[in-house]
């Protein structure tokens, strides 16, 4: 009680709350910083290739020779396949995720879903190298079986020994898995069972309940957890790597193909020159989608937030 | 605190010294060792018996070859523990402008990855092959090719052989899997079987061990890797009917290798102390042991 009167100690408060505000403020700005800089040095290092050889021959070039002696720097098709692998992926992994969650919170029994749960969290804990190895063990040799069954006798197709487009997605859309399932499963979570009741009052199956109602109803969760899919899908390198042949070509299904990723990945090692500046214009555009992809996220929690609000 | 500043400074200006001395071809002098306190410039047999305990100073200046930058870095590390007063200062500009350099006074030393030229030789430049380069063309262990012409190894890399039905096999797809471009290996199969910017790969991978596991995994694949990474998972192809073996490959029948060459103007034993130390360290066990680390192969 005595201490109350004293000055002192409240005095110390004072400075210990003013040490942890300056703590955390400090925190604060060294993810400012960081994100600052990291955007600063992207475009510092990857205006001056897109200066030295041209918008429309680097962005839109389909040849990529980067050592030849007259060397070529098309990144084009390494944009396409970022892209068309993100969204086939996403294609893929979406409505499995959803229908995961869709069975997890609204059908399955507590029993089911504690059996489910746990697995699910552990495919996000897994490292993606080993979706990697497991990918170019298990899944590249089946792609080429399939791929020799669809292609038998053609001329013109190059065999890539299953390590393709269609083996990438794969890997991609079972690692978005977990990031869909989860934000999917929370904002069904979140529906108010008012809801649910009413449609069912109304007359409405489960079935009709839940995609009538309960899945619009959770619609801004869900998206949330699409574009955060398609952040993952978009940034993954190391288990594509491995799976996707690494070749720089059209994005088709069994083509051999490079992501922005992997092309930082694999070149970056002995890259010189123009081609070292090059690399750094695929990340720099990399780092642009992702951006977008970010942007894109924030909006619709706005949005979300309003139309809670 | 004094002392320490002035040694810093006599120091100083020693580096300096060798620093210079690359370009203007001094000699190596006793006199900026004396702040060591050293004991400077030994007889060579002698430094040949226990390199380290002697100090030879002075500097090498090295020059040439790109393909030979691995090396050249990883000796130098290691040369510059065994020998910390001698700088080693080394350029990659290609082999042809590194022995142009040799030739005219700038360099110690001119790295060539390739045997040295009639005309160079008659410039004065002295061929000294300090490692080989083999690549070893492989295939999976059920493959039945087991030899190529040089012809038709470019022709499956460049993609007018897509079976091996017609290479003498089975009636299969043949997945072309190499290196990433900028690669090294990637650089000397392509020069060396003379299909630069002309191979259509159907995996570039950027490992050995990935080329290895993939064509290990793959059946019907074919790829290339250094020659001491071979084991057990793959079958190594022969070329032109050679088979990819160290003794093939130093008697020059296997047409996928290379020398590293490290040319001097004349013979080693005209060249300075420093020149001579840097050529005793690479054919002492040390030496040899980088060689090997690297994956290439001591010359007989």
């Amino acid at each position: 009680m005595n201490h109350r009167t004293e000055g002192k100690p409240g005095h110390r408060h004072n400075t210990a709350e003013a040490v942890a505000r300056a703590l955390l403020f400090i925190c604060a700005v060294a993810a400012i910083f960081a994100v600052c800089a990291i955007t600063f040095y992207m475009f510092a290092k990857g205006l001056p290739a897109l200066g030295k050889i041209g918008v429309k021959d680097l962005l839109f070039g389909t040849i990529w020779k980067p050592t030849a002696s007259e060397p070529r720097f098309g990144i084009a098709y390494i944009i396409l396949s970022s892209l068309v692998g993100t969204a086939l992926s996403v294609a893929l992994g979406v409505p499995l995720g959803l229908f995961t969650a869709v069975f997890l919170t609204e059908v399955s029994g507590k029993k089911t879903a504690a059996l489910v749960e746990p697995a699910v969290e552990l495919l996000a804990a897994i490292p993606s190298v080993i979706y990697g190895l497991v990918g170019m063990m298990v899944l590249n040799p089946a792609m080429y079986r399939l791929e020799k069954l669809i292609f038998a006798g053609s001329q013109t197709h190059q065999f890539t020994g299953g390590a393709n487009l269609l083996s990438a997605v794969v890997v991609l859309a079972i690692m978005i898995l977990p990031t869909v399932i989860s934000v999917s499963a929370s904002s069904l979570r979140a529906v108010p069972d008012s809801l649910r009741a009413a449609s069912l009052a109304l007359g409405a199956s489960k079935m009709q309940t839940i995609f009538k109602v309960t899945v619009p109803a959770a619609r801004s969760g869900i998206l949330t957890g699409v574009v955060l899919g398609i952040g993952r899908a978009l940034g993954e390198a190391m288990a594509i790597n491995m799976v996707a042949g690494g070749s720089v070509n059209l994005p088709l299904p069994f083509h051999s193909v490079r992501f922005l990723t992997t092309q930082l990945v694999s070149e970056m090692g002995y890259a010189e020159g123009t081609h070292r500046q090059v690399l750094f214009t695929v990340g720099l555009v990399l780092y642009l989608f992702i951006l977008a992809v970010n942007l894109i996220l924030l909006k619709m929690r706005r949005k979300g937030e309003k139309g809670n609000g | 605190m004094n002392t320490k500043k002035i040694l810093a400074a006599i120091l100083s200006v020693a580096a300096l010294l060798t620093m210079t001395a690359c370009g203007a071809k001094t000699e190596p002098t006793a006199t900026t060792a004396a702040p060591a306190a050293a004991v400077t410039t030994a007889p060579t047999e002698a430094a040949a018996e226990a390199p380290a305990a002697k100090k030879v100073t002075g500097s090498v200046c090295l020059a040439g070859s790109t393909s030979m930058q691995k090396l050249c870095e990883a000796m130098m590390e290691s040369f510059e523990e065994a020998y910390p007063d001698i700088t080693v200062t080394a350029e990659y500009t290609g082999s042809g402008a590194g022995l142009e350099a040799l030739a005219g006074g700038k360099t110690d030393i001119g790295n060539s990855s390739r045997s040295l030229k009639d005309g160079e030789k008659e410039a004065g430049a002295v061929e000294n092959v300090v490692a080989i380069d083999g690549i070893a063309v492989i295939t999976d262990k059920a493959n039945p090719v087991t030899d190529l012409t040089s012809e038709q190894l470019a022709d499956v890399y460049t993609g007018k052989i897509t079976n091996w039905k017609d290479l003498g096999g089975e009636d299969a797809a043949i997945v072309v899997i190499g290196r990433e471009a900028g690669s090294g290996t990637r650089g000397a199969f392509e020069e060396l079987m003379k299909i630069e910017d002309q191979c259509v790969y159907a995996q570039e991978l950027d490992s050995t061990g990935g080329v290895l596991a993939k064509v290990a995994a793959t059946p019907g694949s074919i790829g290339y890797v250094s020659l001491d990474v071979v084991d057990g998972t793959v079958a190594a192809i022969a070329l032109n009917g050679v088979a990819p073996t160290e003794e093939n490959i130093v008697a020059g029948s296997y047409k996928l290798s290379r020398p590293f060459v490290m040319a001097t103007k004349g013979t080693i034993e005209e060249q300075n102390e420093a020149v001579k130390t840097w050529f005793q360290y690479i054919a002492s066990d040390e030496g040899k042991a980088v060689i090997q680390g690297l994956g290439l192969i001591l010359p007989q």
